[in-house]
């Protein structure tokens, strides 16, 4: 009860936040500019609209996960409205709970409208229904929970501004995984070879929820690669809301 | 007392870390008190003085450094007593993209409460603390003292046992602390625990039974008021007399008094005396000499001097 009650709240509170309407005006804007652009170029149309509606879906999404979640904790600490809201019969664990699912819900309208939208221009561009790229957008969504959890995690014990630095470069470094581990096999240094491989096995690797070749290339995704997605996810996202939680759970708010 | 206690506060400790080089201050240096039911407990104090640290202890959202505190007898967070307790932060701050009776639904929600009966507690909340009328405006909207009340609102909804109010009467116009005073009144007689804090001597005066009083994150003194601050809470009567100006001689003859101190201003003569009783053999005597009283005027105690009289002045060096 208490969770869905301030998950609720969380998601209304999101929903009239007036960057996300930029933001989602500005995305949905410049996938139907992809319509435009399929037009300019050679090769592949439908390919290239593809490509940048996922594109958009990824990149906006990061953007409005990051930069929400990271206030999401941080605003009613300094706001103190967390005040009047632990004083109530809520654990600290519940709070961080209702926090996320309330922005994991705004994510989702938002990953889906934005999916929807993209689907639809690419009908516009070539008459054909692309339904595949619905599972890509939701292995995208997966990623972006990660992301918020992460902010959410960051936020629990530094100040916005760094915590914004922090989660954009997990998602910019998390995206460069592979190149990480290239990198490090290859490195004459013993130190950047450590270096680069630790940084490769704590980060997540976020290219494991990069399904674009499914909608690009027709490539057949099995049952284990499932899996694994929905494994590495969820072992990420206890690692990340139990940290969040110990630290949570010791601070005074002032 | 032979009532059960329902706050109970042992050798609480807080140290902030302050400044540039975190720098540990000692703001709660171990204060004790206990709050029985149906009590209406002031909790006074000077600015700084650790009122309201003490009560984000109590509501979890700061940690003790040492000491203990337990309410209805469980340690601090219990949900079961969370359930029976409301809680009014200082300057409260809510959200402000809601409106007052979202926010009411909200916080109600919280504690379980849902559909017609939590619909209904919104509106008696709402007219009780005078906001009728406002349910749809956006608390962004809301003045201070508006908050205030939205405030006391929220504090209320789960019809706690016990209330914990910080600084309930601040950005409130006079007839505003009235009307807060009166609904403290009727929540004791409603059988509920009232816990606030003040830094304004009277309204402690004229509400709370017992109080706390706290300088410097010590405890200065706990009891009776009346006990604390003497009868009635006055140091003096003043009595101010016209036309005895060039007789003050023979008007301290009169009295006869040599403990009462006389003061010339302005051609009006000053009789300061200790005691109510004291004042009618001035009026007499300035009768007599052909003068008139103007004026009397107790002069009442403040918290200042209390603490000054309680630490023997040795604490104001710091
Ligand atoms: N977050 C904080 N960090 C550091 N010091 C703090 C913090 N909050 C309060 N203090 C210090 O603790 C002391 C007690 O503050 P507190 O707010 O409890 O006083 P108060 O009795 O409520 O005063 P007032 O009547 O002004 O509300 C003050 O000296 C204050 O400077
Ligand atoms: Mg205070």
């Amino acid at each position: 009860m208490q969770v869905k009650t301030i998950a609720l709240n969380t998601f209304r509170e999101t929903i009239r936040d007036r960057i996300l309407y930029s933001l989602l005006v500005f995305a949905v804007l410049m996938i139907g500019l992809s319509y435009f652009l399929s037009e300019l170029s050679v090769g592949d149309f439908e390919r290239i609209v593809i490509n940048f509606g996922l594109a958009c879906v990824h990149v906006f999404g990061a953007i409005i996960s990051i930069f929400i979640g990271i206030t999401l904790v941080s605003k009613e600490v300094e706001k103190r409205t967390i005040y009047s809201l632990i004083s109530k019969p809520v654990s600290r664990f519940q709070f961080l709970l209702g926090k996320f699912l309330g922005l994991s819900l705004t994510v989702f309208v938002t990953t889906l409208l934005m999916s929807v939208v993209s689907v639809l221009i690419v009908y516009l561009q070539s008459g054909n229904f692309r339904a595949e790229l619905f599972p890509v957008a939701g292995a995208i969504y997966l990623e972006l929970l990660l992301l918020i959890a992460a902010s959410i995690f960051f936020s629990s014990f530094t100040t916005p501004t760094l915590s914004a630095i922090f989660s954009l470069s997990l998602f910019l470094i998390g995206h460069l995984s592979p190149q990480l581990r290239f990198f490090g096999m290859k490195a004459k240094s013993a130190f950047l070879k450590g270096a680069a491989l630790a940084t490769y096995y704590l980060l997540p690797n976020l290219e494991n929820f990069n399904l674009k070749n499914v909608v690009l290339y027709g490539v057949k995704v099995d049952g284990g690669r499932v899996l694994l997605m929905f494994g590495y996810f969820a072992l990420y996202f206890a690692i990340l809301m139990t940290l969040s939680w110990v630290i949570f759970s010791r601070r005074d708010f002032k | 007392m032979g009532k059960a206690p329902v706050i109970e506060v042992r050798d609480l400790k807080k140290i902030y870390r302050q400044g540039f080089f975190l720098k540990p201050v000692e703001v709660l240096k171990g204060i004790s008190f206990t709050v029985y039911e149906n009590e209406i407990y002031g909790f006074l104090g000077p600015n700084g003085a650790g009122k309201t640290t003490t009560i984000k202890i109590l509501n979890t959202i700061v940690f003790p450094d040492g000491g203990e505190a337990k309410i209805f007898g469980r340690p601090l967070g219990d949900p079961e007593s969370k359930k029976k307790t409301g809680f009014l932060p200082e300057h409260p701050y809510f959200y402000e993209y809601l409106t007052a009776s979202e926010f009411l639904r909200f916080c109600g929600n919280l504690f379980g409460m849902k559909g017609e009966a939590l619909e209904e507690r919104i509106g008696s909340l709402l007219s009780l603390v005078g906001l009728e009328g406002k349910e749809d405006l956006q608390l962004r909207k809301f003045s201070k003292g508006m908050l205030q009340r939205i405030g006391i609102a929220q504090a209320l909804i789960n019809d706690p046992s016990l209330v914990i109010l910080d600084e309930p009467m601040s950005g409130l116009d006079p007839i505003g602390r009235m009307e807060i005073r009166e609904l403290i009144r009727s929540l004791k007689e409603k059988g509920k625990t009232v816990f606030f804090s003040s830094h304004i001597i009277s309204d402690v005066e004229l509400l709370a039974e017992r109080v706390c009083i706290l300088h410097m994150g010590e405890k200065v003194a706990e009891g009776k008021i009346h006990d604390l601050i003497g009868s009635r809470g006055v140091k003096y009567y003043e009595v101010d007399a016209k036309g005895v100006a060039g007789n003050v001689e023979r008007l301290r003859e009169l009295i006869g008094r040599r403990d009462f101190s006389f003061i010339m201003r302005n051609g009006i003569v000053q009789v300061r005396v200790p005691e109510e009783e004291d004042v009618d053999l001035v009026i007499d005597a300035v009768r007599e000499l052909g003068g008139r009283v103007v004026g009397v005027i107790p002069a009442r105690v403040n918290l200042e001097e209390i603490f000054v009289q309680r630490l023997g002045g040795e604490e104001n060096a710091g």
